[in-house]
């Protein structure tokens, strides 16, 4: 069996060295025809920009892709060089009329972003021609040895029941030199995706005829993304089911953030992009899918017809009226830990690192004042943006319309949501983002923490102060400190997991929604000691 | 304002000093020689297993103690001069009191074996045992066996330690089957089972006769009463029961007799020494209770208890029904009110037993045979509220009352599989009786007594 399990993790380890070392392969040009019609295609118009370009990459040489997107990214800089000189002369001058006329030379966008288009347009190697081939080198040899490591746990945990055995003793799972290696791999995947596309164009070809399939037009590296995030959280939900076999609500709960990100996150989008519709994940609420009202997806989804209607309504019924109605019945549980995709990466690839969330209070003060910032930080984004969409302006209370959306997608979107909240995985556990970053969680956590059913209720005087269930809590809470009180936890930042209970050795913890009136019980002395002295204690 | 010494840091120790500092401005100090922060004892094993790292088994930061103006002292006691209220440290320290409250908590026992002391014999109970273990048994490698002898709570614990990295364990148990002493048979017998299936050599019926060195004074195997076998191993664990932790008070003028002996407020025969948690014993039995209980919750509500005394409003230790719960390798179990085992219980107590025909999940109530009173449950693998049995047995209910509503009393995770409808029916079978399963009610279960 641990030759099985071993075995395994070597054939993982050569899928992901395949997979990353394909970066580094094929090369990249474009015939000038290709050009010309690439050129004419974006409708730029400066002359410098097509004779820049020619030079850079209509060439024999074999351009590895960052050599490729170098020279791209400079070709795009000396155009938009020459003529932001040419704008400072005129300007000068205070020719204004000429000074106009350059603007439409320039050209906008992220230099990465401008060379990823070409780039996947210029590749051409080996990846690109047996996709089929690489696919199972890299995402096929990966899913294989994930499994072989995996599925031997079956017999290797041994019965049925919590198996934490080691957690704190190996490498990986203690902030080992492993998990550091995790932490910087995951951190510069982010880095590639988020900020040097281009670099990763070989991955979109991988899965070109995947894409292909589903939506009917070639993969970008948000499809790269999304069908990665799927992989992982199949295999990784392979390992939740093994792991809490015996425990039927983390069971019935990995199957339901399986189902909602592989059915509503990933493949819904993609068949309505294949029939002309805007791509739309149905349970991604606002404000976590914070650019639901940017101008761009206001007009798309107006112009997309009766389909951009509806999506118009339920994006906004999902966000004030199912979310909240929901969480009074079950708790934000019902979309953090049972359908959301963030939530569902967290609980499945990120399980192994969930006891590495701070339970100091200092952490939950620090918990406290980030999350709710971003909730604002979100809403007023949202008002800036609806304001000068239907006014018209460029800016709202003096702040720029495009200015606070861009900074909160650099800042919120791709630092806090990806780069660290999936990244630190290893180190800061796996519920980063969705503790002290997500402004739905925010929202919905208020909603819980005032007006809400669900609880988890201590068992009477049961506890015995083992820590388990605080050392276990993803969301850094320290349940013991309520437990060892008698007291139930009612905790806005509570996703409902369930793990505190189930690692629980004593069986004190159960999440249960129930009537709201003594939901949050203070209590000073626990059950056992006679009835007088409680009454006692409990009423001064 | 007084100066109030606690001696232990234990549960017992540190719940008297929270609810002395919730209630007054006193002077407190806690004495301890085994760690300066309190941890929770019954989590030692985690540490060893990698569950936790030993901060996680303290239930308050660092700064708490400073906060709440809890003087940390460590050292270890030598002598309570009770004459002179001090304290004198084992390093010649001294250390004055008004009050002094005893919270020492137990030592594991040790019977006499010869070889009992040698190098690689341990309990585990104290910390300090913990880093022992760590030395002695910290992979197969170095350690190929261990011996475990006795078979109670604390023997099932450090085996399930042990076999979390592959030791080979043998376990030596007094009794003909696990812990029969406190559980019926058919309890017992199931954990019989599920030790086997953690590939725990279980040796029930079998005593030690003695532990036997190599040259260098390091144990090498143990020799077994009964069969006078040899058994070689690198580390054999101690896990006879406990007693409490009180030999440096012998010399005082404290009456003690198996624990430090006090009266229903927690105080000793000395005035102004009282005696919480473990260490204590009580003078009479309270109900069916030991005067001796190494029980968390009990050390936790004597120090709930004495607090209110020590606060000026004289309280009687009036524990409410018994209640209690352990974890036999993968299967909890929680007890509430009495259930004996046969051979402990008495002429009127009757058994209704189910267990699942797969699965280890079983329980046994314990009721009245004429009154059918209901007296006490035990559960295997099935988690019940503890609440709703306290509220039962306040209002003595009969054992149909508690079948009737069991639903009610379920705490298993969302999801589980309920086995009232099978635990009813088998009850109807056996006593003619048609009780009818009500559904779960929140607005029972939620309402207070």
């Amino acid at each position: 069996m641990k030759i099985i399990k071993y075995t395994g993790l070597v054939i993982f380890l050569i899928g992901l060295a395949i997979f990353t070392g394909t970066i580094f392969t094929g090369s990249f040009s474009l015939t000038q025809s290709e050009l010309d019609t690439y050129i004419q295609e974006k409708g730029y118009k400066s002359n410098v920009i097509k004779e820049q370009l020619q030079k850079a990459v209509v060439t024999d040489e074999s351009l590895n892709i960052f050599e490729f997107s170098s020279r791209v990214r400079k070709a795009f800089e000396t155009s938009n060089n020459y003529y932001d000189n040419l704008i400072a002369k005129y300007d000068a001058e205070k020719n204004w009329s000429k000074k106009g006329e350059q603007y439409q030379y320039k050209i906008y966008g992220k230099p990465h972003t401008l060379s990823y288009e070409l780039a996947k347009k210029a590749g051409s190697g080996f990846v690109k021609e047996n996709a089929g081939l690489v696919w199972f080198l890299t995402f096929g040899l990966g899913i294989i040895g994930a499994l072989l490591f995996i599925l031997p746990n079956l017999i290797l945990l041994g019965k049925p029941g919590i198996k934490n055995d080691g957690i704190y003793l190996e490498s990986a799972t203690n902030r080992g030199w492993i998990a550091w290696l995790v932490l910087i791999y995951l951190v510069t995947f982010y880095l590639v995706l988020y900020f040097m596309a281009d670099y990763a164009v070989n991955w979109t070809y991988i899965l070109d005829p995947i894409s292909n399939f589903l939506n009917g037009g070639n993969a970008s590296q948000w499809f790269v993304y999304g069908f990665l995030y799927c992989t992982i959280m199949l295999v990784m939900g392979v390992r939740m089911y093994i792991k809490y076999r015996h425990n039927k609500y983390q069971i019935v709960r990995t199957s339901s953030v399986l189902f909602f990100q592989i059915v509503f996150a990933f493949l819904i989008p993609e068949i309505m992009t294949s029939l002309n519709m805007p791509g739309y994940d149905f349970k991604n609420a606002f404000p976590l899918d914070y650019d639901f009202f940017f101008e761009w997806n206001l007009d798309s989804l107006r112009n997309s017809g009766g389909i951009g209607i509806f999506i118009l309504v339920w994006g906004v019924i999902l966000t004030i009226v199912i979310v909240p109605i929901m969480v009074y019945f079950f708790g934000k549980r019902w979309y953090c830990s049972w359908v959301c995709g963030c939530g569902g990466l967290a609980e499945t690839l990120g399980d192994p690192y969930r006891q590495h969330s701070n339970k100091s209070l200092n952490a939950w003060k620090l918990e406290r004042w980030l999350i709710h910032s971003v909730l604002v930080f979100s809403l007023v984004m949202t008002i800036v943006t609806l304001y000068c969409y239907f006014s018209g302006t460029e800016s709202f209370i003096g702040i720029k319309s495009q200015w606070i959306k861009d900074t909160y997608s650099f800042l919120i979107g791709a630092w806090f949501a990806g780069v660290i909240g999936t990244g630190f995985y290893p180190i800061f556990g796996n519920r980063v983002w969705c503790r002290f970053g997500c402004p739905l969680a925010a929202y919905l956590g208020l909603v819980q923490r005032f007006k809400s059913r669900f609880r988890i209720t201590t068992n009477g005087g049961q506890c015995i102060s083992c820590g388990n269930c605080s050392t276990y809590c993803e969301q850094g809470i320290d349940v013991r400190a309520y437990a060892q009180k008698g007291e139930n936890i009612v905790r806005s930042s509570c996703v409902g997991c369930g793990i505190c209970s189930a690692v629980c050795p004593r069986g004190v913890l159960k999440l249960e929604n129930g009537p709201e009136e003594g939901r949050i019980n203070p209590t000073e002395v626990l059950l056992g000691n006679n009835v007088d002295l409680m009454q006692l204690i409990n009423k001064k | 304002m007084k100066h109030i010494v606690i001696i232990g840091n234990g549960i017992s120790g540190v719940t008297a000093a929270r609810h002395i500092r919730k209630n007054s401005d006193h002077k407190i100090t806690i004495v301890s020689a085994e760690t300066k922060y309190f941890f929770s004892r019954t989590a030692l094993m985690y540490i060893y297993m990698g569950h936790m790292k030993f901060e996680h088994t303290q239930p308050y930061e660092n700064w708490f103690w400073d906060k709440n103006k809890i003087n940390l002292k460590e050292g270890y006691v030598g002598k309570i001069n009770t004459d002179d209220k001090v304290l004198k440290f084992s390093n010649g320290e001294h250390l004055s009191y008004d009050k002094l409250i005893i919270a020492t908590g137990s030592k594991p026992n040790k019977f006499g074996w010869p070889g009992q002391d040698l190098d690689g014999v341990m309990g585990m109970y104290h910390k300090q045992d913990l880093e022992k273990l760590e030395k002695y048994a910290p992979d197969n490698k170095t350690c190929k066996r261990a011996i475990i002898v006795g078979g109670g709570l604390i023997g099932i614990e450090l085996a399930e330690m042990l076999r979390s990295r592959n030791i080979s364990v043998t376990f030596l148990v007094r009794e003909s089957s696990f812990w029969n002493g406190v559980l019926p048979a058919q309890e017992s017998e199931m954990i019989n089972e599920h030790i086997k299936e953690h590939h725990i050599d279980l040796r029930l019926s079998t005593n030690l006769k003695e532990i036997k060195a190599d040259e260098n004074g390091r144990v090498k195997s143990v020799i077994i009463e009964e069969t006078e076998e040899e058994i070689f191993c690198d580390v054999v664990g101690l896990t006879a029961g406990v007693s409490p932790n009180i030999d440096f008070i012998k010399n005082s003028q404290i009456e003690t007799k198996r624990g430090v002996l006090v009266n229903r407020f927690l105080e000793t025969n000395i005035s102004d020494v009282y005696a919480i948690g473990d260490c204590a014993e009580q003078q009479e039995a309270i109900g069916q209770r030991r005067n001796v209980e190494a029980v968390w919750y009990t050390g936790r509500m004597m120090g709930e208890t004495l607090a209110q005394t020590i606060c000026g409003n004289k309280t009687e230790y009036k524990p409410g029904h018994w209640f209690n719960s352990a974890k036999f390798l993968d299967i909890e179990y929680q007890t509430y009110g009495w259930v004996f085992s046969e051979r402990n219980k008495k002429e009127n107590e009757q058994y209704f037993q189910w267990r699942h025909p797969k699965d280890y999940k079983c329980i046994t109530i314990s009721f009245d045979k004429d009154s059918h009173q209901f007296l006490g449950i035990n559960t295997f693998g099935i988690r019940m509220r503890h609440e709703i049995f306290d509220r039962w047995l306040t209002q003595n209910q009969s054992v149909e009352y508690v079948l009737e509503y069991l639903a009610d009393a379920n705490f298993d995770p969302e999801f589980y599989k309920l086995h009232e409808a099978e635990i009813v029916a088998k009850f109807n079978k056996e006593n003619n009786t048609n009780i009818q399963l009500k559904k779960k009610s929140w607005k029972r279960i939620f309402s207070k007594v």
